[in-house]
């Protein structure tokens, strides 16, 4: 089944005005227990000076997909359809050499574990001005330190001048996460993707690094792609949302209408298993039952129809047998959802929001 | 609402447990049954309608106000000593990891700890299983000071305090079976015959929602959330009184951890456990525990009941952390939530700032922040905060609240006129009587 996203019009930007353009991807690797299709038939734009966050459990494809814009998997391995676009230019099928010249430059990454990412036994200042020189082939060794100072101060690393010569082990770990932005954006990147950028620091630094990201964003109207599970960060840094579930796009759309009227029971399972800093004290925390398929042998049908409760409110076996479509969601335009239920916002005024945050509903 | 196939799993696992005496909560086992036992693509195995999984879901905890403590700590201290290299080790310095903290854990109820990696809070969670030897105060439990029995001593006592680990993936002995792992604290404190064991880590599995018959599996074959369950019944193994959780649920995906939750929240329910609840995420620490300790450096610098905390705080400090967490509601204003950004990192432990060690982050700081170290005062009936400056957010009263007490003048010299107040103590729990920051004076309000 080909059904492309329908793009949301919320920002008024053409397809052409975007500088990531996803199409049907699929990513299937092969196993010892057969092919496994990680993303399927993925699609979704990113404008520059935007920000698009992608939100799901672990496996459900966000990272395997964004690494893909990268360049990231074995092209023997792996097999990727559809087509990436950068700028104007395909990625897909695009050669090892091409890739490179891209990657670092035009597009970068930040990593979940910032003590991973950087190498033990290189100084920091040597890992930034490494990342400088491999795309500025003219620049001197000076330049490059010069640079590698400037852009640990502009992330905000107190005495750069000292710390640029600090191993990565000398750093906190808000330091370090720092280091890693300093490292994507030392070539002024078009396109940043962020993987779990502050899952492992305390609130305070992830309120810092959020800041930084926001900034920097705005300096450089880059096009940022956030890949995280908290809903409260998407909520705060994104334009759009992604939420996928085993490897499908299940809900896309502007953040306000995914957040404020979610039409897919997974993203409804996905706001009411977290509880809120500021929530009513009467608001129930209702899990999503279950674990995440496997994607050897994911679901027939809806992938979420095994863990969804409310299959009973769509006629017949529905769920169990036919993969539903990308359609519009009943509320606003710039949102689509892949559910067979009739009247979803109906449902999630009605069922689910009484018992996950009963203060809003007295609102309405 | 409930389908015929959901009251054959019920009734299903009701025969399983029909040995234990205490019969579990079948209902929430099976709510819970992961899908690593059934198949999951069969259609008749879906799961409950979701009225019935609302109903599952809990609302967040109540605070019982007359509640006995089941364990009570007063000015508990740990510090590590910093040993220099070379062939003689001289001690060279403390890690002031946790300096002089008071709190109650009221029985069957919870208290949070919260703060950021650094601040003493899974130090304190190790002092109160005596994992770690104290280096001064007191821990009564039970009519007895924990802190300073011997180790064999404390051994008939450490099957009522009991704790579950953060990362469930290290906390497993992978060459263990689940039903060793189960069934070890019995073998230990020898409390079953051998043959009994069995029986009893099946039931156990059944509580937290297992599969009774995985017993013979190895950890491995489980998923995170799963693998937190069994070293929560391991931890529920003994019956302890206290169960010390510490980042329980932070390794955890989203989905998984609303369900750790719930079941920690049944547990809590079924069997009157107290909890000390460790944990950095204040969404989940608000919706545990009804009340909170936010700590900072080895130092409580504010602890209340959840209104008080969240909706009254007086300290910077928690102030500033509040106002970090992102929050989902924000999605309908947009752009970011207003926020008190602190500046730098948290300073060593081996050499704090003096006075109030929050200060060299602190935007309300003044001089007498770096001569005195703040009084941990109570300001509410169920309120304490640590800070010359106390006050509600945008309300900081401009003149320090503390130098009658401390026996100085506003900017911390000693004042002549002035004694010292006696009534600054480092008790555990609430009095009747507070100090009224209006009035500057103890008294009821």
């Amino acid at each position: 089944m080909t059904d492309s996203i329908i793009q949301p019009r919320a920002h008024q930007m053409s397809e052409e005005g975007a500088y990531l353009a996803v199409e049907n991807l699929t990513i299937e690797f092969p196993t010892p227990d057969g092919p496994l299709t990680a993303v399927n038939d993925l699609s979704y734009t990113v404008g520059m000076g935007q920000t698009l966050g992608i939100v799901g459990e672990s496996g459900s494809g966000k990272s395997v997909s964004s690494m893909a814009v990268l360049g990231l998997h074995d092209t023997k391995r792996t097999k990727i359809t559809g087509s990436i676009r950068i700028g104007d230019k395909e990625v897909v099928g695009l050669s090892e050499s091409g890739m490179r010249k891209l990657r670092g430059n035009a597009v970068s990454m930040i990593f979940q574990d910032a003590l991973a990412a950087l190498h033990p036994f290189y100084r920091v200042g040597g890992q930034l001005a490494e990342a400088y020189q491999v795309h500025h082939s003219n620049a001197s060794k000076r330049d490059a330190r010069r640079k590698a100072i400037e852009m640990l101060d502009r992330v905000g690393i107190p005495q750069p001048d000292r710390r640029v010569d600090d191993f990565p082990h000398q750093f906190s770990g808000g330091m370090r996460q720092r280091a890693m932005i300093a490292m994507g954006l030392i070539n002024d990147p078009s396109l940043l993707i962020a993987d779990e950028p502050t899952t492992a620091l305390d609130v305070t630094v992830q309120a810092q690094i959020l800041d930084l990201l926001q900034d920097l964003q705005r300096e450089f109207n880059s096009a940022v792609i956030i890949i995280t599970h908290d809903l409260g960060v998407v909520a705060e840094m994104a334009d759009d949302v992604l939420v996928m579930y085993a490897g499908r796009a299940v809900e896309y759309g502007t953040t306000k209408q995914i957040l404020s009227h979610p039409e897919m029971p997974y993203t409804w399972g996905l706001l009411s298993s977290i509880p809120d800093v500021q929530s009513d004290t009467s608001a129930r925390l209702i899990p999503i039952p279950g674990n995440p398929p496997s994607l050897l042998n994911p679901p027939s049908g809806c992938s979420f129809h095994p863990r969804c409760a409310h299959v009973d409110k769509v006629p017949g076996s529905l769920c169990s047998t036919t993969l539903p479509r990308l359609t519009p969601a009943s509320i606003g335009t710039a949102h689509v959802k892949r559910c067979h239920l009739a009247d979803p916002d109906a449902i999630y005024q009605r069922e689910v929001l009484p018992e996950i945050a009963p203060d809003l509903v007295e609102e309405n | 609402m409930a389908s015929p196939e959901d009251t054959a799993r019920v009734g299903r696992h009701t025969d399983q447990s029909g040995k234990s005496p205490e019969a579990p909560n079948a209902t929430v086992a099976a709510q819970f049954q992961d899908s690593a036992t059934e198949d999951p693509h069969d259609v008749e195995a879906s799961y409950a309608s979701f009225g019935e999984l609302a109903k599952q879901g809990h609302t967040a905890a109540v605070l019982d106000p007359t509640a006995e403590p089941v364990i009570a700590v007063e000015d508990l201290k740990m510090y590590f000593p910093v040993r220099s290299s070379g062939l003689v080790r001289r001690t060279i310095g403390q890690v002031q990891a946790v300096d002089g903290i008071s709190f109650e854990v009221p029985r069957g109820g919870s208290l949070g700890l919260v703060g950021e990696s650094g601040c003493g809070k899974s130090t304190t969670g190790r002092l109160i299983t005596r994992l770690y030897n104290p280096t001064g105060g007191s821990m009564t439990f039970g009519g007895q000071d924990i802190a300073k029995l011997s180790q064999r001593q404390m051994k008939p006592l450490r099957r009522d305090i009991q704790m579950i680990f953060q990362d469930p993936y290290t906390s497993l002995n992978p060459r263990h079976t689940v039903g060793a792992i189960v069934g070890a604290p019995l073998a230990v404190h020898d409390i079953v015959p051998k043959k009994q064991i069995l029986g009893r880590v099946q039931e156990l599995l059944e509580v937290v929602g297992l599969n009774p018959e995985h017993y013979n599996r190895y950890p491995n074959e489980f998923s995170g959330g799963q693998r937190q369950r069994i070293g929560i019944a391991r931890a529920l193994t003994l019956n302890p009184k206290l169960l010390v959780a510490d980042e329980p649920v932070s390794a955890l995906d989203v989905s998984i951890q609303a369900q750790v939750i719930n079941l920690l929240q049944d547990i809590q329910r079924e069997f009157g456990v107290a909890y000390l609840f460790i944990a950095h995420d204040l969404a989940v620490v608000r919706h545990f525990c009804p009340e909170v300790a936010v700590m900072y450096l080895g130092k409580i610098v504010e602890i209340g009941d959840r209104e008080s905390i969240y909706s009254h705080a007086h300290h910077p400090y928690t102030q500033a952390l509040l106002s970090a967490v992102p929050d989902v509601k924000q999605a309908v204003i947009g752009g970011r939530r207003e926020r008190i950004m602190l500046e730098g990192d948290v300073p060593s432990p081996i050499n704090p700032p003096s006075g109030c060690r929050f200060r060299t982050r602190c935007p309300l700081a003044q001089d007498i922040c770096a001569r005195h170290e703040p009084p941990l005062l109570q300001i509410g009936p169920r309120h304490k905060a640590a800070c010359h400056f106390a006050g509600e957010i945008g309300r900081h009263p401009v003149t320090p609240v503390t130098p009658r007490l401390l026996g100085t003048d506003d900017h911390g010299n000693a004042d002549p006129g002035a004694t010292p107040s006696t009534e600054l103590t480092t008790q555990a729990g609430y009095s009747d009587t507070w100090f009224d920051l209006d009035k500057k004076t103890f008294g009821r309000a």
